[in-house]
């Protein structure tokens, strides 16, 4: 009896198997390559990224890891030279502004063509400049982020930040140029048409997929399909699919590309937060580079025979300092007294990776307005200590704070930069009360919000070749952060961003830059640091950019 | 039966009811918010207080909580602010992840913890037996992220045997039916993906068994050791009756009451080691999703996933009062 049960049991098991197994089907494309090798021309990449896009319309892009296959897949009307930051040709093969830098006219390459097929011209140009423009809803203005703070507002604001509109409009005269006026001239342009939030798109694509579709859900926002499965731009990569249970983005080759074509087959962008993860991916074979190698391991995956490719700087780590928070800090003596303190090549040399600087002011030295006669102020503690005597605060407390739980490219190791910042302010009499907190927890609502701290760590990363983007940043308006109230300053910065001609405008920001270090010290430039991302040694042409921008069209499989 | 299992089921309510509002509200007292990692560097307060009065975050507590419990009464759990998903979907597409994982250290601990144990308490105080009593002690002992990087370490960057992590190669172009990746490779006769999905699931599955299968090993020693001493045990050998009969029809059967007790005990705890797992392993599982949520302060993935983990919790908890009853006529449900 037992056995005839264990018999229809099996038998039962084996009919529900087959059962199954009719219903499922491969999907596989049979006639397809799979991939993974090398291919016709060139295989596939896979690349080890940090972070998931947030979605994949760079209008709405926000941060660099959704900036990553955007690149990758979008052309801008004028791109950054591949490994720097000055201005290349790209969608418009010429720029020219008028005298009073109000109208840009873009000369537009011909023959392009979006991945749907449809033209590239000054039409498709005009379209997505009135799309930004015209955007609707506080959600859609508030994820095109990069837009607003370019051009500062939209046909009718609907959040709190907009201010009155810099783009006026945009003509067609004919199919290959396009016009752009604006309603007042900035010094951000041109370099700001080079972000990728300003890639071109196609408007047939755009239209088809409800691209301004993007809404508030409890507490999220929604994008419409274009966002997140039909980007449609006119660049070396097309999209495949996003794969958001295996987190891993497929691009392909586009064959119809303007310019040279990509040299592999296939790009994968696969997803692996953890950096000792994405470490021992490369190692065991399974993708064939990634991003953000910590400093610490640099040497050994030389040693081991990974390339790794250090970026130049385009970031600043500053020391700020809160005067409002504490009134001894209003001193210009005690300002001047921390800078001396902090032993800055020390901490460069200890603490930072390869490649890194001390900052001489606040701006790294690959940005138009880098004043290249500052130097960095010495390490000179019994100047400092000179000078807190001559100010009185002989005794000076401070708290201290400095985030965890994160690491920044100017900031690999928040607690050991604070821990030898915090070692010199001690050594010249300066009371330290350290204040750690998380990153994400609490730590910038209380140094930018709130302004609880009387020093703090933090940094920024440029968006862009041009110095407003870094200095009117931190000092353009009085802010919680550095509790400035300094009226001079502030219209020293506008003055400076309102000079629009480039070489007017670096030399007025060369001024800015003497001025913060000798007028005002605000706060205390530490240095800028390199990133790197790291490939293996039969991967040639990745050519690291100081905007992070890399291109891998350019990238080949050996 | 029935009037006691729909009194307990009303019960289910309030107990859910007030774990939400103990979750939303301990979200909600922490430091930060979605807003602050959403925007990352460019995070001014400004912009978090835009984000913030857009999604709703600005309004006092009771209304936001009334806007969640109205929304989930509907089954909506929200979406994501990170990933811009319906939550509920996310944690579908996941679960497989964690299942398949989770049978498959279950497996690892059963098939291997139950011989072993065996074999321990046959050879009390022998070598082989302080080998695994050794061995289960470094079982417990070791951090499960610890030893998964030490077994991704050797196993897959020096040996080059399995891989790091993930749970299929990116080359495998595999059809996906169940989300169950060996199974779908069975059913599709894509028999590459399905072997492929395997030698993914080796290393995190014996990472994520260790401490499973060290309690099981140490579970069924001291069974056995117990069933050996009894009497019924010495009146079989004093019939004569075959070491292999003894062993197999009085020992082990008898032995494996209390183990099959554990095990069963073990699945709830796999389920909660796996986030470790499978942050190391890159899995895509429900652990992972968790881990990022915090990580992003994601309240509306967080809130599903506590929620829904509450609930698995309490009617697993009933079931089990309901098998009791079933099992053992003793017991009255009441």
């Amino acid at each position: 009896m037992r056995s005839v049960r264990r018999l229809s049991a099996a038998v039962t098991a084996g009919l529900l198997a087959i059962t199954l197994a009719s219903c499922a089907e491969s999907a596989r494309d049979s006639g397809a390559a799979q991939g993974g090798g090398a291919g016709a021309t060139g295989g596939t990449l896979v690349f080890g990224a940090p972070g998931a896009p947030d979605n994949f319309d760079p209008a709405f892009a926000q941060d660099g890891e959704t900036f990553r296959p955007a690149r990758q897949m979008y052309d801008t009307l004028i791109t950054y030279k591949l490994g720097t930051s000055e201005l290349a040709p790209a969608l418009a093969t010429e720029w020219t502004p008028n005298a009073d830098f109000t109208q840009w006219t873009f000369k537009l390459r011909e023959g392009v063509t979006f991945h749907d097929g449809t033209p590239f011209n000054a039409e498709a140009v005009c379209f997505n400049f009135d799309r930004w423009y015209n955007l609707k809803g506080a959600p859609a203005q508030t994820q095109a982020y990069y837009y607003g703070a370019v051009f500062e507002g939209f046909a009718q604001n609907e959040t709190e930040a907009g201010l009155p509109p810099v783009y006026k409009s945009c003509a067609a005269p004919d199919p290959n140029t396009a016009v752009l006026s604006l309603n007042k001239a900035k010094g951000a342009f041109p370099a700001a048409f080079g972000l990728t939030s300003l890639s071109i798109s196609s408007p047939t694509a755009l239209k088809q997929y409800d691209a301004d579709k993007v809404e508030q859900s409890g507490e999220a926002f929604t994008y419409g399909a274009y966002a997140t499965d039909h980007p449609t731009g006119t660049g070396p990569f097309k999209f495949e699919s996003y794969d958001r249970t295996a987190n891993v983005i497929t691009l392909v080759r586009n064959d119809s590309y303007w310019g040279e074509k990509a040299k592999v087959d296939k790009l994968i962008f696969k997803i692996i937060p953890d950096e000792n993860a994405r470490k021992q991916e490369l190692q065991a074979g399974t993708i064939d580079g990634y991003d953000y190698p910590n400093a610490a391991d640099w040497e050994s995956l030389r040693t081991e025979g990974y390339n790794v490719l250090v970026r130049p700087v385009f970031n600043i780590l500053y020391l700020g300092i809160n005067q409002k928070n504490n009134p001894a800090l209003k001193d210009l003596r005690v300002r001047q007294a921390i800078a001396y303190a902090t032993d800055r090549e020390s901490l460069v040399r200890n603490q930072l990776p390869e490649g890194a600087v001390v900052a001489s002011q606040f701006i790294p030295d690959t940005v138009d307005g880098y004043a290249p006669d500052l130097q960095p102020l010495p390490y000179d503690p019994d100047r400092a200590k000179q000078l807190l005597a001559e100010a009185g605060q002989s005794n000076l407390t401070v708290n201290f704070y400095y985030p965890t739980e994160v690491t920044r490219p100017y900031m690999p190791n928040p607690t050991n930069i604070f821990t030898a910042l915090a070692e010199n302010l001690r050594a010249v009499g300066i009371t330290v009360n350290p204040v750690p907190q998380p990153w994400n927890g609490g730590y910038l609502d209380s140094v930018q919000a709130t302004g609880a701290q009387d020093l703090h760590l933090l940094g920024w990363t440029g968006d862009y070749n041009d110095a407003g983007n870094f200095i009117g940043t931190f000092f353009g308006t009085g802010k919680p952060e550095f509790g400035l109230t300094d009226p001079a300053l502030f219209a020293e910065v506008g003055a400076a961003d309102a000079v629009v001609d480039p070489a007017g405008h670096a030399a007025a920001y060369e001024q800015v830059n003497r001025d913060l270090m000798t007028k005002y010290l605000p706060a205390v430039p530490i240095s800028s640091s390199p990133p790197a991302l790291v490939v293996r040694d039969n991967i040639t042409g990745l050519i690291p950019s100081p905007l992070t921008d890399e291109r891998f069209l350019t990238v080949s499989k050996g | 039966m029935l009037r006691f299992v729909v009194r307990r089921l009303l019960q289910v309510v309030p107990t859910l009811l007030l774990l939400s509002l103990l979750v939303f509200a301990w979200l909600r007292s922490l430091p930060g918010g979605p807003a602050a990692a959403f925007l990352g560097d460019r995070a001014t307060p400004e912009r978090i207080a835009e984000y913030n009065r857009l999604i709703g975050l600005d309004q006092p507590l009771y209304v936001q909580y009334g806007k969640f419990l109205a929304r989930v009464a509907t089954g909506d759990f929200g979406t994501s602010t990170k990933t811009s998903q319906p939550v509920l979907a996310e944690i579908g597409r996941a679960m497989p992840a964690t299942v398949e994982l989770s049978i498959a250290a279950l497996l690892i601990a059963v098939l291997l913890g139950i011989p072993l144990g065996y074999l321990a308490a046959q050879q009390r105080g022998r070598p082989l037996d302080v080998a695994t009593i050794i061995g289960t002690l470094v079982g417990v002992a070791v951090p499960v992220f610890f030893l998964g990087y030490l077994l991704k370490a050797v196993f897959a960057v020096q040996l080059g045997w399995f891989p790091p992590s993930g749970r299929q190669a990116v080359s495998i172009d595999a059809t996906d039916v169940t989300g169950f990746a060996v199974l779908d490779g069975l059913l599709t006769r894509e028999w590459d993906a399905s072997l492929d999905a395997l030698s993914h699931l080796v290393l995190p599955a014996v990472a994520l068994a260790t401490i499973p299968l060290a309690v099981i090993v140490r579970i069924t020693r001291a069974s056995v050791l117990d069933v050996l001493d009894s009497d019924f045990v010495r009146t079989a050998n004093s019939k004569g009756l075959t070491p292999g009969v003894i062993r197999t029809r009085h020992v082990l059967r008898n032995a494996l009451l209390p183990v099959s007790t554990t095990i069963g005990l073990q699945v709830g705890l796999l389920l909660g080691g796996a986030v470790l797992t499978e942050k190391v392993f890159n899995w895509g599982g429900i652990g992972t999703l968790l881990a990022d949520a915090i990580t992003e302060k994601d309240y509306p993935r967080l809130q599903a996933l506590l929620l829904l983990g509450a609930l698995v919790y309490v009617l697993v908890n009933l079931l089990v009062d309901l098998s009791y009853a079933i099992i053992d006529p003793r017991v009255r449900l009441s």
